[in-house]
């Protein structure tokens, strides 16, 4: 009796969970079912046809916003400035965040502040003062320059999110490394970075998609238009008068899955139990 | 790794820094533009171009315009502007641009030959990039762009829709428009929809009326300040929205509405009149290929002036004061605007084109909107502008009307509030 | 060890320390420093993007303090921040507590709570745009929801969302929450699973119950997580404006207007870049303080 209560409210928590959940999870996927939608139909029919499914599939779109949005050049520059942006910042930001966290050194607290305001004020009218800086330095039209200008953009909020984790790091791991012999660098690679595998995860999502959507300092900077980004590309079905609605819907779905496919990735890192692993 | 990573940026800094080079004419020049509809005509031509004369012309995208804006404005500071470029600015902006001699001078080259390039293209064009002799800038006056189109703002009718209410002529005053409304409203059918959520175009809405009811010179004497925004003439050109909103001619939100929307509800017949570019044509359709209008200027309220609608270039190009290669760039810009080009142009991407000679192959509504071109102005070619955040001041009030939230005349005390802030900042 | 040879190896490990920092402090003075350096020189003069400076000295502060239609757009940028501190955040920390624990289409959930953010901004202004569409053609509604509160038997509740001052910018605060909250959702999931399940073990040992647990064990361990999702949502929603532009271009009026839009305005309409960098220089001065706030708020919580 006691034992088929305890089911029946269990399973009525569970469906009200769902409930709540499906209830959020249907609006997120009302508007990537009507991007994908919009995708297959061709522009005289796009706000007409109110149809679940479009009367007439049109394929291709997909096609036509690969070759038309140069695809091919722009997607292999958007992987490129991703995987380098990312990577440079995760190594860049996880050292500098360990060392807040973790270590000694006079001004410390200064710097991390400096960080951290730095992330609050907003720069209008910087990009003029940017556009000059990277004239000076030869950097402007350049991957390089273009590379680091993102880093520099996603620096501190993940020097931010780092640190609070390396801040939760239990004192006993780092103590058992260093018995093992274990210098600076060896803990920061070997203990706090599978630590903080969570926040890696994050990180890694947010600066990618930061990276992937990014476009107006792309314009700025580059010039030429085998160095721009996946951006550029869609840009060109959304003319300054006229929108071709259904390319620039295939052009952003196919826009979409790499980031979504980035996620999915990175998301098992946020799944797993880690803390548990590691001290076991 | 760090120090790898130092070593690498301090390295590659040095690298890069040695290979500055001084610019020096070539046989290829470079144009940066923010057309997107325009960039693949422009690269075919560009392509025909090489062919005939031997001169690369490398066109740059850089979308959309307000990216386009930054980066023109970010290269004039630090000196590297291209050959070719446009500048999508203020007219009092395009003074800077030529006085930092970053504009070259056209006007020999349009004078040349008798003045046959000149003479080619619509005049209104030219004037948007022209400094008249005296001009309140202190440019030297002059020509200093090549209109590549001509656009203007007129007001849209849907045939269909008007002959569902019984109406067989479109509108000849404005109160012909406030009745044909009326019998629209009656049928079900929304009379008017427009982009004002977009300042720029409900701006230009009133000027038209404002130029109706007082005419240009007691306009440019209110920017003055010899005439206040309180003045009676005003107080009508702000009652005119209060007279449409009560009428309930306007769409629902019209004051938030992208004109990309509002061009969606026009060719889906969601309203049947609509007030718009030249550009329309060709998304109209796009959208709905058998759409079935026609154009009219706004219908006049007054017989006191003549209405005149927004008209000028569409966009222009300038040549770099300090290129290399500017003859090079003056040719290439000839050649665009030239007849054949101006023809492949207007045919592949829908505009007026800025030559006159071009015109022969437009569709005829593009043709019905040439015509309004003699009765255009524009802001670039008034002798001067209402200071920006007088004109902030004006548009945003007429949305408060729009939305009922003031009366006109709160509305006109508040703008004249404004002129006279801006006026002892000034005079500071 | 004498008391030099002491101090040398001080000073070998606070610079091996602070060579770990040196990369991002590199970094982030060429590219942070300069143009900061310039934006704070700029807020004293005159200038129009082009064209000779005019040094004014305070003169662009001196105007901002009396400027209404910017201490009103901080305002509505402080109400859209408040909402998705508040519903966007619980909602948030919900959704993910509900993914913490072992249900059925987990994987599916965390998918798809993650899809507002990365959509597009274009679809996203589409999409409202349609759903809260004022408009009736042949006597139907549009927009969706007007139609559905039509179709439901609310047709009082039928209304221009958008178009109305009183509305309009909590409709646009809602629509922010939305896109918005997948980011608290992954980094709060995130969060939760750096505790450490002992703590949970130990708490279920001690007889505690489901809300207990949540108040003694989660809730503690999750404060700096929260405090960063707080200081980040405060940021992101103080600087937001793309979602604005999308949803009512230029704004209703004046009633929509955020700090950003101000400055954009400032810099391209008015061409006044001395003044907008001014007011970016007071907007950041109030964002710094206010998670500095924040940031001491959370101090004071853990304490307690």
């Amino acid at each position: 009796m006691k034992a088929n209560r305890y089911i029946f409210w269990g399973m009525a928590k569970s469906t009200f969970i769902h409930i709540f959940l499906m209830s959020v999870a249907l609006t997120c996927l009302f508007p990537i079912f009507w991007m994908v939608r919009c995708a297959f139909m061709t522009n005289d029919t796009v706000f007409v046809d109110q149809s679940i499914i479009p009367h007439h599939l049109n394929f291709g779109n997909f096609a036509l916003a690969w070759t038309k949005g140069n695809f091919a050049v722009y997607f292999v520059n958007s992987v490129i400035y991703t995987v380098c942006v990312v990577t440079g910042i995760v190594l860049i930001s996880s050292l500098a965040a360990y060392s807040f966290s973790r270590l000694k050194f006079p001004g410390k607290n200064i710097i991390f502040y400096l960080f951290v305001a730095a992330m609050m004020i907003p720069l209008p009218g910087s990009f003029v003062a940017l556009f000059v800086l990277m004239t000076k330095l030869h950097l402007i039209n350049t991957r390089f320059g273009y590379i680091l200008c993102m880093i520099n953009v996603g620096l501190s909020m993940s020097i931010l999110l780092f640190k609070t984790f390396f801040d939760k790091m239990p004192h006993e791991l780092e103590d058992a490394a260093r018995i093992d012999g274990c210098g600076k660098i060896g803990i920061w690679w070997n203990m706090a970075m599978p630590f903080a595998r969570p926040a890696i995860a994050v990180i890694v999502i947010f600066n990618s998609l930061n990276v992937w959507n990014e476009y107006i300092l792309a314009t700025l900077l580059l010039g030429d238009s085998q160095l721009m980004p996946l951006q550029r590309g869609l840009v060109v079905f959304q003319g300054a008068n006229s929108t071709d609605y259904p390319v620039l819907m295939a052009g952003l779905t196919m826009a979409a899955v790499p980031i979504i496919i980035v996620y999915l990735f990175m998301q098992k890192h946020i799944v797993k139990g880690l803390s548990g692993e590691v001290i076991g | 790794m760090r120090n790898l990573g130092i070593i690498c940026f301090s390295l590659i800094l040095i690298v890069l820094a040695g290979c500055s080079q001084p610019p020096k004419p070539s046989n290829k020049i470079i144009l940066w533009h923010w057309m997107t509809d325009r960039n693949d005509t422009f690269q075919k031509l560009a392509q025909e171009y090489q062919q005939q004369t031997g001169v690369e012309v490398n066109i740059q995208l850089f979308a959309p315009s307000d990216a386009y804006s930054q980066k023109v404005i970010a290269a004039a500071q630090a000196n590297v502007l291209p050959d070719i470029y446009g500048v999508l600015d203020k007219k009092s902006i395009v003074a800077d641009f030529i006085k930092a001699g970053l504009v070259t001078d056209l006007t020999g080259a349009m004078d040349a030959d008798g003045g046959q390039w000149k003479n080619s293209l619509f005049d209104k064009a030219l004037a948007d990039k022209s400094f008249e002799a005296g001009n309140i800038y202190g440019v030297t006056p002059g020509i200093y762009g090549v209109p590549i189109d001509v656009t203007n703002e007129q007001m849209l009718y849907n045939k269909r829709l008007l002959a569902k209410a019984g109406i067989k002529t479109p509108p000849q005053t404005f109160d012909e428009f406030v009745r044909d409304a009326q019998a629209l409203k009656r049928v079900g059918i929304t009379p008017f929809v427009s982009g004002w959520g977009e300042l720029w175009l409900l701006d230009c809405f009133a000027s038209n009326y404002a130029f109706n009811i007082m005419g240009e010179d007691k306009i440019f004497a209110t920017f003055r300040g010899q005439v206040k925004y309180t003045d009676p003439d005003w107080i009508k050109v702000f009652s005119i929205f209060a007279q449409l909103r009560d009428k309930g001619v306007f769409i629902d939100g019209i004051v938030t509405k992208g004109n990309k929307y509002a061009e969606q509800d026009f060719a889906l017949e969601r309203a049947a009149f609509a007030f718009n570019g030249s550009w329309c044509v060709n998304v109209y359709h796009d959208m709905n290929p058998n759409l079935d209008y026609g154009v009219i200027p706004p219908p006049p309220i007054s017989t006191a002036y003549p209405l005149k609608i927004w008209g000028s270039a569409g966009s222009s190009f300038v040549v770099n004061g300090q290129s290399p290669n500017k003859d090079k760039a003056i040719a290439f810009l000839k050649w665009l605007t030239a007849q054949d080009q101006q023809v492949v142009l207007a045919r592949e991407t829908n505009n007026l084109p800025s030559n006159k000679q071009a015109l022969v192959d437009v569709s005829p509504i593009l043709k019905d909107f040439a015509k309004g071109m003699d009765q255009s102005t524009h802001p670039n070619i008034w002798p001067l502008n209402e200071d920006p955040s007088v004109s902030e001041a004006f548009d945003k009030g007429i949305q408060d009307i729009i939305i009922g939230d003031k009366t006109p005349l709160q509305v006109a005390q508040e703008v004249q509030q404004a002129k006279d802030l801006q006026r002892s900042r000034g005079s500071i | 060890m004498d008391q030099k040879a002491k101090a040398a190896a001080l000073f070998k490990d606070n610079l091996q320390n602070f060579l770990f920092v040196l990369p991002a402090f590199s970094i982030f003075c060429i590219f942070y420093i300069y143009p900061f350096y310039k934006m704070i020189n700029l807020s004293f003069y005159d200038w129009r993007g082009i064209g000779p400076m005019h040094f004014i000295g305070f003169s662009n502060y001196q105007e901002l303090m009396g400027d209404r239609l910017w201490w009103n757009s901080i305002g509505h940028a402080g109400y859209i921040t408040l909402i998705a501190l508040t519903f966007q955040n619980a909602l948030a920390f919900a959704l993910a507590l509900a993914c913490d624990r072992e249900i059925r289409m987990k994987r599916f959930y965390r998918l798809v709570f993650f899809i507002p953010p990365v959509l597009s901004e274009v679809v996203v202004g589409l999409i409202w745009n349609w759903i809260l569409n004022p408009e009736t053609q042949n006597g139907q509604y549009i927009g969706l929801l007007n139609h559905f509160l039509y179709a439901s038997g609310f047709p009082q509740l039928v209304h221009n969302w958008l178009g109305d001052p009183k509305t309009a910018l909590t409709t646009i605060a809602i629509v922010n929450s939305w896109k918005g909250f997948g980011w608290g959702f992954i980094i709060m999931l995130a969060g939760l699973q750096t505790i450490d399940k002992q703590l949970y073990e130990a708490a279920k040992i001690d007889g505690a119950g489901a809300w207990k647990t949540f108040t003694n064990v989660t809730i503690p361990m999750m404060l700096p997580v929260i405090l960063v999702v707080v200081i980040l949502t405060i940021l992101g929603c103080m600087q937001v404006f793309v979602l604005i532009l999308a949803m009512v271009n230029e704004g209703l009026v004046h009633h929509t207007d955020v700090p950003v839009t101000r400055i954009f305005s400032a810099m391209q309409n008015t061409n006044r870049f001395g003044y907008a960098c001014a007011q970016a220089v007071i907007f950041g001065m109030i964002l710094v303080s206010v998670s500095f706030i924040s940031k001491k708020l959370s101090d004071k919580a853990k304490q307690v």
